[in-house]
Order: structure tokens, then sequence, then C-alpha cells
């Protein structure tokens, strides 16, 4: 862990490039430099999304065997989603992408009140992602599509699909209320550099937090990408 | 920070000058409970998988004395579901996957490299919290009343008929997945980026190379099981039919995809045993490894193979003839890059001067236990075995020899191996002798009569049996009552050995690698200064040369 009080020890005249290298405030003691240390968190949010591909890729695995082994109920269940509301969304979402990745790039450059109000943008439209997202819900369970107890729903043209419908609404609860829970966590990472980010942590030598956050977000958005045709569009 | 006393040191006293090291560092529970060192993580570890090991031991001790006789006079047959499934549970979940990693490889590996430390080390003790926060689930359900499906919870009996603890207990093994995914990131992530200047890929020991493949398969293939799980709690909570057929479900996709991280999982046990092998094989001879970069390959080539391997579980389950076939034919493949290992250790060992301490008895034990084991693996990969041998003891024994005599004989062989460097203490030579012989011993008499007792048809997991099997149980069951002797020995003697055990040297085996190559037990920051590398891996004669020129220079 870094050691600020160590840094704050040193006479700021002591603070030539190198040392400044070496004494970095937010470069950990394992470390040799910032360039090893940026290196091992980027790589450490890669293994990371490798390991929520598989995580995601085994409810993804099982929706794709349910669909084909239920086609009708699967475009039934489909044609429940208001696939506008969907469609915003995704919009909602790719927008915080962009403004993601230009807190990135404004971090790089140093720019602390950029990188703030990127940051701030990104979590605003996250929020509107997530809200919307439980309006939807709202309906649904307004409609008795929540499986389980509460599964009123019963399919009028061809009653024998309701259990199957019930299935596929299992598979839109899950996956997309995983794909939240992973927003969510977003967002309490978003408070967290935002704070950071107003306070001046980053700059052009560091700014490794805001760039693995990047990696994490576009991630989960990139999730939904596939999960909107999936739930939404497909018949 | 509290004051120094010599009531508070955890393991040795703290002398007047004493050189500084992890242990005499800090002082304190707290000291311990939030340190980010790895070497006190793996200290926290190995208190907590020695813990979970008796637990399981003490429920394979109570089903063995209920198979001395074939009646069901000592448990339930309720009970005894109970106690073949908490077995499972608690010896796979809580000892064997974090056992190697997460004790040796947490102490060892980031010294093997030169680095000061993991390459997150908070992260390093959350996994540890996370362990003990899935681990206490575990504990939950023991005390509460146990659960009944089996280590594999297949549906829909873990979802609508048990009425057991099914939900707390999958749970429990849900968190403590994210503990071995998040240990196997920092591990993947400190081997790609902290190796000290000129350890290159090939002059790294193949222990690295070993646990690296293990990071992999444990990163990639343990958030399917977590996925799985949570289908199944969701299918448990709120009755509903992902994986019941009478509600629409598919039961053989839970077992696709339950073994499709529980196949992997084998050598997510294996692969680090193999990795403390590979170290005390080099440590024992003297020798270099015998053809090191197709032992280092061959632990990537099973990593890789252990994931196309899954379904040679479903043989009866009603997977097609063709992708059982298949599937066949691809778990013979596994057998290739094991057997590579098998044999380059043998060829290592041939005309070198051994030296029978201790952790090389044990290596001896593995590879001869492991060869058994890998072998009747072939013959359940087989179809036509497999459909014979199904469900019966056979496969208890099989895959016994792969955990036990595979993974805990390296394991015993490791810590041994590293007991030196951990503690700054040697253990008792003879009394570990002696227990490496009784391991040996009351390992083969309890497993082999299983491998007979299961081709003549014993099926596992009841509590009752036809009385013709008698014989064979009651000596499986004394052959546990050694096992357990030579278990509980270690756990006196290394305990003993803390306090009165002779004092080692940084480099008491005269062995070749980083760890050797700093003082016992090594200081808080590893290295006094950040060492460079500049030979080969096991090579003597040039790492004797290089830590002389250290000293006089």
């Amino acid at each position: 862990m870094a050691n600020p009080t160590l840094h704050h020890l040193q006479h700021p005249g002591e603070l030539e490039e190198e040392a400044r290298a070496h004494h970095h405030p937010f470069l950990q003691h394992h470390f040799e430099d910032l360039g090893q240390q940026h290196e091992a968190s980027t790589l450490g949010m890669w293994f990371f999304v490798a390991q929520e591909i598989l995580f995601f890729g085994g409810v993804f695995c099982a929706y794709a065997v349910y669909r084909v082994m239920y086609p009708e109920a699967w475009s039934a269940g489909a044609h429940h989603q208001n696939w506008r509301i969907g469609l915003v969304n995704t919009i909602v979402l790719i927008g915080s992408s962009l403004t993601m990745a230009l807190a990135v790039w404004a971090a790089q450059g140093g720019k602390r009140k950029l990188t703030t109000l990127m940051l701030v943008l990104t979590l605003l439209l996250g929020g509107i992602f997530v809200g919307v997202k439980g309006f939807e819900y709202r309906e649904h369970i307004h409609e008795g599509l929540f499986p389980g107890a509460s599964f009123t729903y019963v399919h009028h043209e061809n009653p024998a699909l309701t259990p199957a419908i019930q299935l596929f609404m299992v598979f839109y609860f899950t996956m997309t209320g995983l794909h939240a829970l992973h927003m969510i966590i977003g967002a309490g990472l978003l408070l967290w550099f935002i704070k950071r980010a107003w306070r001046g942590d980053f700059g052009p030598e560091y700014y490794s937090p805001v760039e693995i956050m990047g990696l994490y977000w576009h991630f989960v958005d990139i999730v939904w990408i596939f999960l909107f045709p999936l739930l939404y569009l497909i018949h | 920070m509290t004051t120094t006393t010599v009531d508070e040191a955890p393991f040795i006293e703290p002398e007047a000058s004493a050189p500084r090291n992890y242990l005499n560092d800090e002082y304190g529970v707290l000291s311990w409970l939030l340190t980010r060192d790895h070497k006190r993580i793996a200290v926290l570890y190995a208190f907590s998988v020695t813990l979970f090991f008796v637990v399981g031991g003490i429920m394979a001790f109570l089903m063995r004395l209920e198979l001395l006789t074939p009646e069901g006079d000592l448990f339930t047959s309720d009970t005894y579901n109970k106690l073949f499934t908490l077995h499972g549970i608690v010896m796979i979940f809580f000892f064997l996957i974090p056992a190697i990693p997460a004790v040796l490889g947490n102490f060892i590996l980031p010294i093997m490299l030169g680095a000061k430390d993991l390459a997150f080390p908070k992260l390093n003790l959350l996994s540890w919290y996370i362990y003990m926060i899935g681990g206490t689930f575990g504990v939950y359900v023991i005390i509460a009343g146990g659960v009944d499906t089996g280590w594999t919870f297949y549906t829909p009996f873990s979802t609508q008929y048990s009425n057991t603890h099914v939900f707390a207990v999958t749970l429990g093994a849900f968190i403590t997945g994210f503990s071995s995914i998040l240990t196997g990131l920092n591990f993947l992530v400190t081997i790609h980026r902290m190796r000290a200047p000129g350890l290159t890929w090939f002059r790294l020991p193949l222990f690295v190379w070993s646990i690296y493949a293990t990071s992999v398969v444990i990163m990639l293939a343990t958030p399917v099981l977590a996925i799985t799980l949570a289908l199944l709690m969701i299918e448990r909570v709120l009755h509903v039919g992902i994986f019941d057929p009478a509600l629409g479900g598919d039961p053989v996709l839970y077992q696709h995809m339950f073994w499709f991280y529980s196949h992997p999982a084998v050598y997510i046990m294996i692969l680090p045993g193999m990795a403390v092998i590979s170290e005390c094989v080099a440590a024992f001879t003297r020798k270099k490894i015998f053809g090191y970069k197709f032992v280092a390959f061959s632990s990537l080539a099973i990593a890789f193979l252990g994931f196309l391997v899954w379904a040679h579980h479903l043989f009866v389950a009603g997977i097609s003839i063709y992708s059982a076939l298949i599937f066949s034919f691809l778990s013979m493949i596994v057998a290739v890059p094991s057997a590579i290992k098998v044999f380059n250790w043998t060829a290592t060992l041939y005309k070198a001067s051994v030296s029978w301490q201790t952790p090389m008895l044990y290596v001896l034990g593995f590879i001869g236990l492991f060869t058994i084991g890998g072998v009747t693996g072939l013959f359940l990969g087989a179809l036509g075995v497999d459909v014979h041998v199904h469900d019966s003891y056979f496969v208890v024994a099989h895959f016994h020899y792969i955990m036990v005599g595979g993974t805990i004989m390296a394991y015993l062989a490791g810590i041994h191996y590293w007991w030196p460097k951990m503690t700054g203490r040697m253990y008792p030579e003879w009394w570990a002798r002696l227990s490496a012989l009784l391991v040996f011993v009351g390992f083969n008499l309890t497993f082999f009569p299983q491998f007979l007792v299961g081709y003549v048809g014993m099926p596992r997991r009841y509590h009752a049996y036809a009385p013709e099997f008698q014989v064979l149980n009651v000596l499986s069951t004394a052959g546990a009552t050694v096992l357990a002797a030579g278990y509980l020995l270690p756990m006196i003697y290394l305990a003993w050995s803390l306090k009165f055990g002779r004092k080692a040297g940084p480099n008491p085996w005269g062995a070749v690698g980083l760890e050797w190559a700093t003082t016992s037990p090594p200081p808080k920051e590893n290295f006094h200064e950040t060492p460079v590398v500049s030979w080969e891996a096991y090579d003597y004669p040039a790492f004797l040369k290089a830590m002389k020129e250290t000293q006089h220079g």
C-alpha cells in the first residue's frame, strides 16, 4: 500500500523527476514503478472480464438450449418486452460508454474537472438505465410475469405454452438482473472514483483506476448489447 | 501496534537479536487479520484449511465406521447421506481446492518470482475473507442439520425434493468460488508482471508453470459453477423449472454445466500437486528436471484439455452415443500430458543420488498412487467399462487415488519441504518419515479394497451393503484408522517443531530457487534487495555460484 506519510515527510525541493517516479503517493510498495503497477492493474481487469464472460456464458448457454427447445414460447416471451423502451435504454447505455471513454481520456490529460464531469455523467446515464429497467420490472410484475408463485399470466392463444413462457421470464429476470447488479456495483465504484477525481488523484502519471473502471463499464455495456436482441427482438 | 512480548508471539520467540522477519515484524491479532503480506495470508489459510480437513476427515471416519458391518447399524440412511454429502463438499470446496494454491502458492509463489508480494495484496486478503464467509455457510449447514444431495447437487432432487439445507450450502460454495477466482487472478497477474529481472518464462520453476495452469482453469471454470449454482438457487427458491423436467427444464443440462466446472476442478486440485512434486524431485535428486519444457507445457495442455472432457461423467445420463464416443476419446487424450509428467519425473530419478527425506517419501508415494489413479481413470473414460463400474466403489477408489493419494500426498510433501522456510524450524525427521509411511500404508489399505469391491458390484452412497462385501470393507476401515494416525502425527510434531525444532538455515535442503536465496523465515519484503536471476531453472552449479557471489559481493 502507498505510504502517504513517507511522501509528505520529504521536502518539496527534493521531489525531482526521478524521486517522483519512485515516491508517487499512489505507487504501492511492492511495485518497482508506476508503469508496472498500471500494467498489473489493467491486466487484472482483463482477466476479471474473462471470468465474467464465462459467468455470463453459462446463463447464455442455458438460454440458447431452451430457445432451441421452446422457440414458440421464446418468441411469445419476447413479444412481452417493449422494444422501444429497450432501444432507449440501449442508447442511454452506449452514451454512458462514450462519457466513460471521455473520462479516461480526460484523466490521462490531467483535466480534473472534465474527468469528474464525465464520471458524473456516466453515473447519471447508468442510473437512468437502471431506473428504466426497474420501471420495466414493475410492469412485468404487474402483468403477473414474475416467475414463481406470483406467476399468474396465462397465454391465451396457446395455454400449453405458459410454462415455457415462465421459463423465458426466468431467463429474462436472471440475465437482466445479473446485468443490473453489475451496473449497480459499477455505480458504487463510480461514486468512489468521482470523489477521487475531484480530489485530483488522477493525472498523466496515474490514471489506472479510471482506465480499469472504463474496461469494466464497457464490458457491462457489451453484455447488454447481447441481451437486448436476445430478450427483446428475437421472434 | 501492541508491545512485543514473548507471550504474544504467534510462532517463534523473538530473541533480542532475532533478525526481522514476517513473523516478528508486527504482533497482535489485528496484525494478522488485517495483514496484506502474502506469507501471513498463507498462514491464515493454513489454519483454516486444516480445520476443514479435520471436519471432513471426521465425517469420512464416521462413514468407515458405519461400513464395518453390512447392516446399517450406526446411522440411518438419511444421516449417512448427509455424511457423504458434507464430506465431499467440505473436502472439495473448503480443503482440496484452496489447500495447495492458497497455502503453499500464496507463500512461495511471490518469493519464487523474486517479488515483494502478489500483485494485489488487498485482494488476496479479501479472498481469505470470502473463503471464510463461504466456509461459515458450510459450518452453519453442518450444525443446522446437513444436506443430503451428494456434493454434485443433482437436480431435480436438490431443487424440488430435498428438504435439507441445499440453499445455504450452495450459497456457501458459490461464495467460496469467488475466493478461488480472485486468488487465481492474482497469481496470473503476478506471474505475468512481477517476475524479477532476468527471470524469463523458461527460467521459472515448474511450480510456477503448474500454478499458472491451475489459475487459468480456476479463472475460466469457476464462474460457470457460480452461474450454475445461482440458477439452482433460483429454481429452488422460486420453484420454477430451469432443471426440473416436470416443469419443462432439462436435468442433463444441469449435469453438463456442473461438470463443465467440476471436471476441470479435478485439475484445479491435481495440478498444484504436480507443481509441488516437480520442485521436490529436483531438490532431492539435485538434478535438473528431465525435459523441463515438456513438463511446463504439459501443465498448460492439461489445463486446456481438461475443459474438453466433462461429459464423461454423463455416459449413463442419456447423452448421445456419438458425443459419448468423442468425450471418451478426449478423455484418453488428457492422459497424455499427465503421463509425460510421470515419465519425466521418473527419468529425473534415474541414476540420481536420491535423498530419502520426508518430502521425497511423499513424492514417491504420489508418483505411484497418482499413476494408479490415472490409469483407473482411463478405465472409467472407456465407454464400456464405465457402464459396468459407474456409481460403484471403483469410482470412489479412483478419485480418492487422485485426490488423496495425489493432492494430499503432494500437499504434505510441500508442507514438509517448505516448513523450514515458513517457520525457520526443522520438523523432527524420524517422526515425519514414520507418518509418511503410515499415510502410504493406510491409504492403500483404505482404498485399494474399494477398487475390488466396486468392481464386483458394490454401489457407492449406501449405508448398508451385501454381506459378501464385508471382508474388503473391514480392510478399508482398518486402513482408514492407520491413515487417520498418519494425518494426526504431522499436526502434532509440526506444532511441536515451532518451539522445539532445530533452527533451519536459509537453505536446509541445498535446493535451487529464489525462495532458498533468502532467510528462513523470509523478511517482510521477502528479499533485502531485489534479486537478479542469471541461472536457468534447477541449474545447481550456476545457482550456487550466484549465491556465493551475492554473499561475497
